[in-house]
């Protein structure tokens, strides 16, 4: 089914209602539309009429299963990706109707990390390098005022300049050159960090020292952080607010502890009893999700969690549900929520 | 019952460049038929490795083997190579961690899956097609006929980590060897696959062996979890014993370092400073010494032997953890 873009953004939206406003906002996103084209001549909408606004200091957290748009939404917010319709505002420039030049420009003040940290960095550049360029590009300071940088930089995130500076990305560990990629998106003095699944590819025992390094860093420089995830566990100790996604909408988006304490929307519920629990006597995944997200190509109509939604009806069919306050700063799009 | 594979003092060293890679010490573990046994450890802890040595996949010039492996009596590093590969698939199945590139791109689905049944058991086209129709129902792939001209391409990473499983169980092995097969995973998906490899287990009780870097994932899988170290297994346990009672610090370091939903959301996550020692460097003292926040002198200067304490709990610590109850 080829779905027209604009009789779909006249159709319900997700909803405003947990729109914060205010002079807080560094990131304003509005109706945010993004479109792939398909082998088939068909258009996938990837974010579908999104808004959400990201508050000074917090760790909003992005989770949902592969497919559902958050690594796009993630580019989307930094224009890496064009939106199909829709704004983003960067504390009240439009990003949406900038020129490639004017969003180079603004680019120092969001820089995001990703998911494999390897193949994220120049292999043939050793770290001095990596982190020297952003600093070489947009001229800041003089060479000694870099060198100090750089030693800044790396002493932050935990590794010896006098060790590391000279090296190559290959002679490090997986957590070591996330530590390195942090180093070089810090290094311009950005606002936004929009950190990718940046823990997925390490150990158990590295995630724990990266996802505390991002807090320190936080704290240190003063960040705004997007954290994209797939997995709710992980997200817990840093996320101050989560939002919750499924084909390209928002299912649920609360303050952190709130979510987990009291999931309303029932694949928030699933996507937390999937999480492995490190007890042998614990019943065993009491609500395992079954299937696989349907396509987005062609999205159920209505609720388009429904198809596996052990809570469906009628009217999740045939009437989208809109995002609505539940609780103080609880937002779920649901017409049957838990309790 | 007893004495399905028994791994007896299996030592695997890599020459490399930067000298002898010393991956798997000496390593002794026994399986019983249709048990399952989690090997948990970090990156370069030596799980992989010793998971492919007992299949005997570890084959290049560089692997210095020795040790035993019986599966079944059969001393499996005796035999020869043509012997030990119509093992493969029959008695000895594994998957891995990343089911794209161990599928093959350019063949369908349907045929990868009927090239076992096809060498190893003899059947015809027909028999072999209708069976691997059967595998894909088994291992729950929605519509498998049409599954089985489609590409790795055309499916999800979890329909394709179904796929590697129905291949592995293709020959119905005895045993079969899982290296990370969720990590590549979303959580949902790991959900359904390792409860899909749980119930295949027991259905066709199967032995399987569990290699990953996540206690989460063992903890409700298997019925014994060896804990691998710097090459060496550090602890040894039945699941819950080990969960219950752990006694190597390691293991509850690590246990630890799993991220909860009962943590708060702003607070540190308590972590495994340091990392593995090199695997060039012969060990002097427990190789977790550096890294453990109870090591003493003796620690750091003598190597501690692997000690049962009883109901077959080992560990390998000086000063091990105090039992609960």
């Amino acid at each position: 089914m080829l779905l027209s873009p604009e009789s779909d953004e006249l159709m319900a939206g997700s909803g405003k209602a947990h729109l914060q406003g205010g002079e807080n906002v560094v990131l304003d996103v509005q109706d945010l539309v993004v479109e792939y084209k398909t082998a088939g001549n068909q258009y996938v909408k990837a974010v579908s009429g999104l808004s959400l606004d990201l508050i000074k200091g917090e760790t909003l957290a992005v989770v949902g299963e592969s497919g559902c748009g958050k690594s796009t939404l993630a580019k989307a917010l930094m224009q890496i990706v064009r939106s199909k319709s829709g704004s983003v505002k960067f504390r009240g420039e439009s990003l949406t109707d900038a020129s490639k030049e004017e969003l180079r420009q603004l680019r120092p003040k969001m820089q995001m990390i990703f998911q494999d940290p390897v193949s994220s960095l120049d292999p043939r550049f050793t770290v001095t390098q990596i982190i020297q360029e952003p600093l070489e590009i947009w001229s800041r300071g003089t060479a000694e005022e870099q060198d100090a940088k750089i030693n800044e930089l790396l002493n932050s995130v935990g590794l010896d300049p006098a060790l590391v500076r000279d090296r190559h990305s290959y002679e490090f560990s997986g957590g070591q050159c996330q530590r390195i990629s942090i180093a070089r998106s810090l290094a311009l003095g950005p606002e936004i960090l929009i950190c990718d699944e940046p823990v997925s590819a390490l150990d158990v025992s590295v995630q724990a020292q990266i996802l505390n390094l991002l807090q320190d860093m936080k704290d240190q420089y003063g960040l705004t952080l997007v954290f994209i995830s797939h997995d709710l566990a992980v997200v817990k100790a840093v996320s101050t607010r989560v939002m919750v996604m499924y084909l390209g909408k928002i299912c649920e988006i609360a303050n952190s502890d709130d979510l987990y304490a009291k999931p309303r929307h029932h694949y928030t519920s699933a996507l937390i009893s999937s999480i492995p629990v490190p007890d042998p006597t614990a019943t065993l995944h009491t609500q395992i999700l079954q299937g696989e997200p349907p396509s987005p190509t062609d999205p159920p109509s209505g609720c388009r969690f429904r198809t596996r939604c052990p809570a469906a009806t009628e009217l999740c069919a045939t009437e989208e549900p809109q995002l609505r306050e539940l609780s103080a700063g609880q937002f779920v799009a649901c017409h049957h929520p838990r309790d | 019952m007893s004495n399905f594979l028994k791994v007896k003092n299996l030592d695997v060293k890599f020459s490399t460049a930067r000298g002898l890679l010393h991956a798997v010490k000496d390593v002794s573990f026994e399986l019983n038929s249709g048990e399952s046994l989690g090997i948990v450890g970090e990156s370069g802890s030596g799980k992989t490795v010793l998971s492919r040595a007992t299949m005997g996949l570890l084959t290049m010039s560089t692997a210095k083997k020795s040790g035993s492996v019986k599966l079944e009596d059969v001393e499996l590093t005796e035999l020869t190579r043509e012997e030990l590969r119509s093992k493969w698939g029959t008695e000895m199945a594994i998957i891995f961690q990343d089911p794209m590139t161990a599928l093959n791109p350019v063949r369908r689905i349907g045929a990868q899956i009927s090239e076992g049944p096809r060498v190893r058991m003899g059947l015809s086209k027909a028999e072999a097609k209708k069976h691997a129709i059967e595998l894909l129902t088994l291992v729950q792939i929605p519509e498998p006929e049409k599954a089985m001209k489609k590409f790795p391409s055309q499916l999800s990473g979890g329909m394709r980590q179904r796929v590697m499983i129905a291949i592995a169980l293709a020959c119905s092995p005895k045993i079969l060897f899982a290296d990370e097969p969720t990590t590549a995973l979303d959580v949902t998906v790991q959900a359904q696959i390792l409860s899909l490899l749980t119930s295949l287990r027991k259905k066709l009780n199967m032995a399987m062996v569990l290699v990953t870097h996540d206690l989460g994932v063992v903890a409700g899988h298997t019925d014994k979890i060896a804990v691998m170290y710097a090459g060496e297994i550090v602890e040894f346990a039945k699941t819950e014993d080990l969960f219950r009672n752990v006694r190597m610090p390691y293991t509850e370091a690590l246990i630890n370092s799993i991220p909860r939903i009962t943590t708060k959301s702003g607070t540190r996550l308590p972590v495994i400073d340091g990392r593995l020692p090199d695997p060039t460097i012969p060990l002097v003292g427990c190789g977790f010494a550096p890294r453990c926040k109870y090591a003493t002198d003796k620690c750091r200067t003598e190597h501690p032997d692997l000690v049962d304490a009883g109901n077959g709990h080992m560990y390998r610590c000086f000063f091990p953890l105090k039992v609960m109850n």
